[in-house]
């Protein structure tokens, strides 16, 4: 094959001396500094492997010179964006909850943190965006058990719901009407209609009502409203934590169900739990100040 | 074949080629003149155009070409275009790209012979060489000379030109990324971003040595364009050509003299070998070295008038012209083949686009709205048993002023909404904003209506509280827990 060179007529350059089906090809030189180049990227290639992690070996690959790793270059940028915060952090943490709306940029700055931190922490319970499911919050309505305003926001987070251990945790409890014995099933029958009778599903009846007074008033208020020092559910609105179909009722007037909020004050820092509070609060229920100026960590019952 | 065949121009031999030098001879004439212009024309308009100014009102810049790419803006004079109608800048690249087809398809490789930025700079540089060594001949000794003290300072005189002519060039390109007085005065002191300055030395760089040192050796082995030129040109495309049945045999005038019949009109006197920027003898036919610059033309009408010959032995002309006038003898002028049907096609096409983006221009509107619905939750049911959905609405305000916005429920009976500013107790079936100058504001809107609502489509509407009364509409969609 390689014995069929000759001159190409038209162009008068040397053929390389194959051919296929009738094409063959020119030899026309390449220009010497293409040559260059590719020694240039060779030596660029050498030093590269030198510098950088380049061969991988039976453990490990070789770590380089330079010592990079892309999580090491993670790590950095991750430490970057922590200096940038750490002021904004600062002045977070300084702020007392009630005046953080009165700085639009702190403000601003504490939701999207709040966001952030609530796609790590929060989510697991409350949903990818605080709509709860059953049993677990929606905190995107305006039913709160324990109060949503920013500041009653901030302390159940930080010190959590029933959590075992938390010396100020928020805590209350439904007796099991049911399953103590407390009422007989026929009794509690009654009860669940009346409490659907609350919402306009069906007639209030006499019998319920009397019950209602003895058993239920007590925590959840005379007209079923709830009671928020206690944390106790409202019974007359549409908003249902458990359900609101009369087996939910019953089942929960029978064994109640309660549910657990961790107190998250040993395990994050007051700033990220107050841009929490501020992000909660931000979800379209959040409620105003009641008055101003209460010591945060005292509990205010509420109408 | 013989080896002192002039048609052997590549050497059979080695595998590499080192570059030729080219030192193209100093010449005048209509093409030389029409490069001139084109070269001031587009030098100019590179290195002016950012220093224009273009008074736009106090709330956006007054520099007349501007690509802001940190507030996602770009001027051009009287227009401004937003990220989301890049489709006019898409547009006027497409234009651009239709454009170079329509060209190549008329006139053949005209913008690589005159307005190719390599070509351009290419021109500048062979000037500087001129300027600093002299013409062709003393360029040619001077190379071949040793290397003396007196040639060193002259060479580092040259490349000192070159890096200035480089480094103004850089400079000029991110004059049109930032308010060029403002980044001038921030380059020199230090301030200007990293990317300014990592930008400049890459495109001084690459001006030095693509202008000062590649030159026909981009043109030859790294640019695209040779290749999808052959692809676009036909035998109706004007090219330069040699008129080989006029010129054919050549021969001195000594020669010619004494044996006229055996003799063509060349006289072989290399001037159009000697003028061509890219080292060409385009005796040997179109290829890819010829940038169909027409200085060969140029060089050779002078010579074929000092010799009383006709003129245009070396010519632009066509490749079906060229067949016609061997056989005949007739000459066709040229500008007959720029109107044939591919042409046409072309400049429709190209025109039509042009006219398409002017319209879409001219009735754009300035006002608009988009609403995003949260997918989750997709509602949120109330204690009262009323449904809120929560929106993320985008007022866009595409005047270089501030402009109050009203914003108002289509449908939706009952229903209502606030946002993060205007409380819920204020809730209202129309809302307004005031919405800062060229700019998009993003407002999260809760809208809520009462219990029983049943999900449906409903709309929302701005309207510019001004005397353009512009506005917009747009339908979306309010989700309900149903029965």
């Amino acid at each position: 094959m390689a014995n069929n060179q000759r001159i190409d007529e038209p162009t008068g350059t040397e053929t390389v001396g194959h051919e296929w089906d009738g094409i063959e090809e020119l030899n026309t030189p390449l220009p010497r500094w293409w040559l260059w180049t590719f020694y240039a990227t060779v030596i660029w290639a050498i030093g590269y492997v030198i510098v950088y992690p380049a061969i991988p070996l039976l453990e490990k690959g070789t770590e380089g010179l330079w010592g990079w790793t892309s999580r090491g270059q993670l790590e950095d940028s991750v430490a970057d964006v922590a200096e940038d915060r750490a002021p904004i952090m600062a002045a977070i943490a300084d702020t007392p909850i009630q005046d953080l709306p009165l700085n639009e940029e702190l403000m601003t700055q504490a939701v999207a943190g709040g966001a952030a931190a609530f796609r790590v922490h929060c989510v697991q319970c409350h949903g990818a965006n605080a709509a709860g499911s059953e049993g677990y919050p929606n905190l995107t309505d305006d039913e709160w058990l324990w109060g949503g305003n920013m500041q009653e926001i901030e302390y159940t987070l930080a010190n959590g719901i029933r959590h075992p251990g938390a010396p100020l945790t928020r805590t209350s409890a439904m007796p099991a009407f049911g399953r103590d014995g407390i009422l007989s099933a026929e009794q509690i029958s009654v009860v669940t209609d009346y409490v659907l009778s609350l919402t306009d599903r069906g007639p209030a009846n006499a019998a319920g009502a009397e019950l209602f007074a003895a058993n239920c008033t007590v925590c959840h208020g005379a007209d079923g409203g709830g009671l928020r020092a206690f944390g106790t559910p409202s019974l007359n609105d549409a908003v249902w934590l458990y359900g609101s179909g009369a087996e939910d009722i019953r089942a929960q007037i029978v064994a109640p169900r309660h549910g657990v909020m961790p107190a998250w004050e040993d395990k994050l820092d007051p700033a990220t739990i107050r841009m929490l509070a501020a992000y909660v609060h931000s979800l379209g229920g959040g409620e105003d100040f009641m008055e101003v100026a209460q010591p945060a960590d005292e509990v205010d019952g509420e109408e | 074949m013989a080896k002192n065949d002039p048609l052997i121009h590549h050497s059979p031999l080695g595998d590499y080629q080192a570059r030729k030098s080219v030192h193209p001879k100093r010449i005048d004439g209509p093409f030389r003149r029409f490069k001139w212009l084109i070269m001031a024309v587009t030098l100019a308009v590179y290195y002016g155009t950012p220093w224009i100014r273009w008074d736009r009102g106090p709330y956006a810049p007054d520099q007349a070409v501007l690509v802001d790419l940190a507030n996602r803006r770009f001027y051009m004079f009287d227009i401004e275009i937003w990220p989301h109608e890049f489709y006019f800048v898409a547009g006027l690249l497409i234009m651009a790209g239709i454009g170079l087809f329509l060209v190549t398809s008329a006139v053949g490789r005209a913008w690589c012979g005159y307005s190719c930025p390599q070509t351009v700079w290419t021109d500048l540089f062979q000037h500087v060489d001129r300027f600093v060594d002299g013409d062709r001949n003393a360029r040619m000794r001077l190379e071949a000379a040793p290397w003396t003290w007196g040639k060193v300072l002259r060479r580092l005189f040259k490349w000192a030109i070159y890096l200035t002519i480089a480094f103004w060039t850089g400079g000029a390109w991110i004059m049109y990324f930032a308010d060029a007085p403002t980044l001038t005065v921030d380059f020199w002191s230090g301030q200007a971003a990293p990317a300014a300055y990592i930008t400049v030395a890459v495109l001084t760089a690459t001006t030095f040595v693509f202008g000062g040192f590649m030159r026909e050796q981009v043109c030859i082995y790294m640019c695209p364009w040779p290749r999808i030129q052959s692809a676009l040109m036909d035998e109706h495309s004007l090219l330069v050509t040699y008129k080989d049945w006029r010129g054919e045999k050549r021969g001195s005038m000594k020669k010619a003299a004494k044996d006229p019949a055996a003799y063509g009109d060349c006289v072989d006197c290399n001037m159009c070998v000697a003028v061509c920027p890219t080292g060409w003898d385009i005796r040997n036919g179109p290829d890819i070295s010829c940038i169909t610059c027409g200085l060969c033309i140029d060089a050779c009408d002078r010579v074929m008038k000092e010799v009383g010959r006709p003129r245009g032995l070396i010519d632009y002309i066509t490749l079906d012209d060229a067949k016609a006038e061997a056989e005949t003898g007739v000459v066709r002028p040229a500008w007959k083949n720029l109107l044939r049907a591919r042409t046409i096609v072309y400049f429709i096409v190209w025109a039509g686009i042009g006219i398409g983006l002017l319209f879409l221009l001219g009735t754009r509107t300035h006002t608009e709205i988009s609403a995003a619905p949260d997918r989750n939750p997709a509602f949120t049911l109330m204690r009262d048993g009323s449904v809120r959905n929560n929106f993320t609405v985008k007022l866009r305000n595409m005047e270089a002023r501030p402009r109050d916005m009203r914003v108002a429920l289509e449908g939706l009976e009952g229903g209502s909404m606030w946002t993060d500013e205007i409380s819920a107790d204020a809730a209202a079936r129309s809302l307004e904003f005031d919405v800062p100058a060229d700019q998009t504001e993003t407002i999260r809107v809760y809208v809520i209506a009462p219990r029983g609502t049943q999900s449906q489509d409903f709309s929302l509407r701005v309207l510019s509280l001004d005397e353009q009364g512009e506005s917009d509409t747009v339908e979306t969609r309010f989700e309900t827990p149903g029965e």
